[in-house]
């Protein structure tokens, strides 16, 4: 964990209420795909935790929806500085892909599916991934997957674009491994429609981010875990619904 | 140069400032990012007889100013918090540290005392009595004198160390219990714990936290809690540590006026993870703003 003053350089909607925001700061404690960070707001009590889309040298992307006080005042900010916990939780393990790991993203779980992909690929991985969202105006960052080498494929719920249906609906035959990220109902129907194992990446609601508080826990079978610390991704193996 | 130092209980402390239990865990996750050793001593994280999960989530909720947690005190139970959790604090803490206990029958309270009063490394027992008493209808024992007499004398009974007396906001009189307490033995009182509070999710029509209530904290409490230490310190002769709010060294400075000897911080220290550095580090500026040179001297000066 480390405590960082961020530039916002970058603050753009994407969609009708998801937007992209690029911060420029030091990065250094971001160490996987899927950590998050924990960004504090001016008359806002509890800091709210985003996961990372991306994190370069000095430049930290992260891609959020509004969905409530915290996100919208976010959208509204167009320069300023940002005190942000960088380097929260685990992150995905690449080191157990294969050669051919399969990325499920739906919706606000799509983000931190892109700095995984651009390390699975710069690791020499076949990466196939596959997008969800609910109709075609939701969609966003699928030629930025595409722009990293991927093979994409998207899902729409109402057959808008791409596949109908969900993502469950577009897993293919061959992957090695998958990595997901979305909704619980999404991380549940991809726990039991996949075929290998995975990881995937939970959220919670959060106190601190940062393992104090044990506001975020969770029971796997490897004991009581915290999503903050010892997760947000834990293994397909360990979780108990 | 301003002196900070205070004695909590018989212990002296380098300043006043502990971070409140369930705020710091057992301190390494904050021995991460600084040198938790300035701090003048640490609450761990609550420790029962058995181990818990706690409650579902959502455990947490955001409030102006403040939240609400409704944990459930999860710990590992105090077998594994003295052999795991303690000797891997000991190697990021070498001071006294205050072992926070919790319990749901005064057997309980008991059974945790008296081990960790075997535990070189702890200084004082803080006894959280805003549990309910499973053989008492569900009552908590902090909100009848009695019951934290009985749970004080008992705990009394099985320890050489200073117990302190963590007291429940949710009460009709404070003093009383307070007194009752310092009646059955107790070395110290300390206060307050959380403020019972709800929040309802308008798009949902439903509580936020799944436990619907929990407990209220944070800047908002403030005042609260100034109050009741100047309530209770008014009344008792044994210390008392100030709890409630606390986010700055001005904020530690007001709770030593109304009469605590020592002060926690709690939320702060999950919004702001160096809080407890930072406002150790402000103290002196504050101190010689308020022309403070012994900080001691300030303890209950407000009449």
């Amino acid at each position: 964990m480390k405590q960082g003053f961020f530039e916002i350089i970058e603050n753009t909607p994407l969609t009708k209420d998801v937007y992209r925001m690029r911060l420029s700061g030091d990065t250094s404690a971001i160490t996987a795909p899927g950590q998050f960070v924990n960004i504090k707001l001016d008359g806002l009590y509890l800091r709210r935790p985003i996961s990372v889309c991306d994190a370069e040298e000095n430049v930290l992307t992260i891609l959020y929806k509004v969905v409530g006080k915290g996100t919208a005042q976010m959208a509204e900010m167009k320069e300023g500085t940002l005190d942000v916990l960088t380097g929260l939780g685990n992150g995905y393990d690449t080191s157990v892909s294969g050669d051919a790991p399969l990325l499920l993203g739906g919706g606000v779980g799509v983000p931190p599916m892109f700095m995984l992909c651009k390390k699975l690929i710069t690791e020499g991985r076949k990466v196939r991934v596959v997008l969800g969202f609910n109709t075609k105006d939701e969609i966003f960052y699928e030629e930025e997957f595409r722009a990293l080498g991927a093979e994409v494929e998207v899902t729409t719920v109402d057959g808008s674009y791409g596949t109908k249906g969900f993502v469950t609906d577009a897993l293919g035959k061959e992957y090695s491994y998958f990595y997901t990220c979305g909704p619980e109902p999404m991380l549940k129907a991809v726990f039991g429609a996949t075929k290998t194992e995975g990881q995937l990446s939970f959220e919670e609601r959060m106190g601190c981010g940062f393992g104090a508080c044990m506001g975020c826990s969770c029971k796997t079978i490897y004991g009581n875990k915290r999503i903050c610390k010892e997760g947000p991704v834990l293994r397909k193996e360990e979780i108990l619904w | 140069m301003v002196d900070t130092k205070v004695t909590l209980c018989g212990i002296e402390m380098d300043n006043p400032v502990i971070p409140a239990s369930g705020t710091f865990g057992y301190g390494y996750e904050f021995a991460e990012i600084y040198d938790i050793n300035i701090l003048g001593t640490f609450s761990f994280k609550g420790t029962t007889k058995e181990p818990r999960f706690g409650n579902p989530t959502p455990r947490i909720a955001e409030c102006t100013a403040g939240m609400i947690n409704a944990v459930g005190l999860q710990n590992p139970g105090v077998d594994k918090v003295i052999s795991e959790e303690l000797p891997r604090m000991k190697k990021c803490f070498h001071k006294k540290v205050m072992a926070n206990i919790s319990g749901f029958a005064v057997e309980e309270y008991v059974h945790c005392a008296e081990l960790l009063d075997k535990c070189e490394e702890v200084g004082w027992l803080e006894i959280n009595v805003s549990c309910p008493n499973v053989h008492g209808g569900g009552m908590s024992f902090g909100t009848v004198p009695e019951n934290a007499a009985e749970v004080t004398r008992a705990v009394k009974e099985k320890t050489t160390k200073p117990v302190i007396i963590k007291l429940s906001p949710n009460v009709t009189d404070i003093v009383a219990i307070a007194k009752a307490c310092e009646e059955a033995g107790a070395d110290g009182i300390s206060l307050i714990n959380t403020l019972l509070g709800m929040r309802i999710n308008l798009k949902t029509g439903k509580p936020i936290i799944a436990n619907k209530m929990g407990g209220f904290s944070g800047a908002a409490i403030f005042p609260v809690a100034v109050r009741m230490v100047y309530q209770v310190a008014n009344a008792v002769k044994i210390p008392v540590v100030g709890i409630g709010g606390v986010e700055k060294a001005e904020d530690v400075i007001e709770m030593m006026m109304a009469g605590a000897t020592a002060v926690e911080v709690g939320a702060a220290n999950l919004v702001n993870p160096y809080a407890c550095r930072d406002i150790i580090a402000d103290l002196p500026r504050v101190m010689e703003k308020y022309r403070i040179s012994t900080l001691r001297d300030i303890i209950g000066s407000a009449k």
